[in-house]
């Protein structure tokens, strides 16, 4: 389902496996134990890199699963539960007190593109891949989470409408140049993950607090860490 | 340290020496008496042009003071965090167009206090903006962080400035949407642009007071934060 290994500095969190790699409650549990697993062992230059294997970066929530409780009641419950119990990943990724870097190996989609967006860094393929937030084609309103994340990061509303509004499927060189992500030069998942190391290396050269780090990105988001309960003034003893 | 002058309807304020014109509480309150001169001299058409002399703008506050207390020194950085918000305040306040022309580097209070001006033009040869309290392990002041949000749109620009680390020169910055232009290769070329710039927005002979209400409705959080209250509702020329 997903694996944490460390190479050196860089801790990769890696979405295994061929398939969507959905989020149903087992997996976003699992996430957020390996996210918690990197902070307790986190120290000076650590870096988190997040990956896939296969065509999907993420899909989103595993939807079918929702389905699947007989009737609309369940099923809305079902939904609902995995909205509230996401919340946690995407806190707990803006609370790392590491730099991280999504590294799209494929499309990232609705809850699969937010955790690819709760990182530092969003690097994509050029060739293939596409970001899509699919709520407005399937007709679910957006979690409240979800569109102040894509306020905090995304800076024009022409990009932001982009996004939640039109139902695009939105490839590597046009999510540049709507500053939602970092780089698509790349024409395989091996040379994104490539990149994302050679940036995961440099970063982590640098030897930062990572209490240090934590407390300057979340002072970037004061709004969304009020929705996510995310405490966001940390103080931290400076090297004076 | 610092000097006001005034030519024509342009207040020209500079931070004087060759030094690294670094905040410690007298700078501060002599930039603050200062900018509370122009403010009290303001007249329709007024603006204000920031800049100084010789490598740096601003390297920002004076930690070298805050040492020198020993176990004192949190308490210091406290002090200047606290009084230089009051400075970040009367810019914002100012009934005026101000603009900073970079002769030089900008780092953390520094590059804050540049960014606090409507205008920001730097060097495209020397000079670079650069946040330097993630490699020196300090926190960024709230007032910091909400400066930066109202003033840099993009979030890659945002985290470029605070979390990266990066000395950013004259055509990135402008590039990413921080400063507006890095088109000259002196400080002479920055200020006389500025000037140019400065002579402009003074002849439309704009009302102060309505020009700091409307700049003031741009930034309600910082303002907030800032304790800067929104309206002053002036007679318009209807």
């Amino acid at each position: 389902m997903c694996t944490l290994e460390k190479r050196g500095d860089l801790f990769l969190l890696t979405l295994t496996g061929d398939g969507e790699h959905r989020f149903h409650p087992d997996t976003i549990a699992t996430i957020l134990s390996l996210l918690d697993q990197a902070k307790s062992q986190s120290k000076r230059g650590s870096v988190l890199i997040t990956t896939g294997h296969g065509k999907f970066f993420s899909n989103g929530f595993d939807l079918a699963w929702a389905q699947t409780a007989g009737s609309k009641t369940g099923a809305a419950n079902r939904l609902h539960q995995m909205v509230e119990s996401f919340k946690p990943v995407v806190a707990a990724l803006l609370d790392l007190p590491m730099p991280t870097i999504a590294a799209l190996n494929g499309h990232a989609a609705a809850a699969g593109l937010i955790l690819a967006l709760s990182h530092d860094y969003v690097f994509m393929r050029k060739d293939r891949g596409v970001l899509y937030m699919s709520e407005v084609d399937i007709g679910l309103s957006m979690p409240e989470y979800f569109s102040a994340l894509v306020r905090a990061k995304i800076g024009t509303s022409a990009a932001r409408r982009e996004l939640l509004l039109s139902g695009k499927k939105i490839r590597g060189e046009e999510a540049v140049g709507l500053g939602i992500v970092d780089a698509a030069g790349y024409d395989s998942a091996e040379s994104v993950v490539e990149a994302t190391v050679r940036l995961g290396e440099k970063l982590a050269a640098k030897k930062w607090s990572g209490e240090v780090y934590a407390s300057i990105r979340k002072s970037l988001y004061p709004e969304l860490c009020g929705i996510l309960g995310v405490e966001a003034r940390v103080f931290a003893t400076p090297k004076l | 340290m610092c000097t006001l002058e005034k030519r024509g309807d342009l207040f020209l304020l500079t931070l004087t020496g060759d030094d690294e014109h670094r905040f410690h509480p007298d700078t501060i309150a002599s930039v603050l008496s200062l900018l509370q001169q122009a403010k009290s001299q303001s007249t329709k058409g007024s603006v204000l042009i920031t800049t100084g002399h010789g490598k740096f703008f601003s390297n920002g506050f004076d930690l070298a003071w805050a040492q020198s207390a020993g176990s004192g020194a949190i308490e210091r950085m406290h002090q200047m965090v606290k009084s230089f918000k009051t400075v970040i305040a009367a810019l914002l306040d100012l009934p005026m167009p101000t603009i900073a022309a970079l002769n030089g580097h900008a780092a953390a209070s520094g590059l804050m206090f540049a960014l606090s001006h409507d205008y920001v033009f730097m060097r495209k040869d020397r000079g670079v903006l650069y946040m330097s309290e993630l490699d020196i392990g300090l926190p960024v002041p709230d007032y910091f962080s909400e400066l930066v949000v109202a003033k840099v749109g993009s979030g890659i620009a945002r985290r470029e400035l605070l979390l990266s680390g990066k000395k950013l020169k004259g055509e990135e910055a402008v590039a990413l949407g921080i400063v507006d232009s890095a088109a000259h290769d002196s400080a002479a070329g920055v200020v006389e642009e500025t000037v140019n710039l400065g002579e402009r927005l003074a002849a439309k002979k704009w009302n102060g007071e309505v020009y700091v209400s409307i700049r003031k409705s741009l930034y309600p959080e910082l303002c907030r934060m800032l304790n800067l209250t929104g309206n002053n509702l002036a007679s318009h020329n209807l």
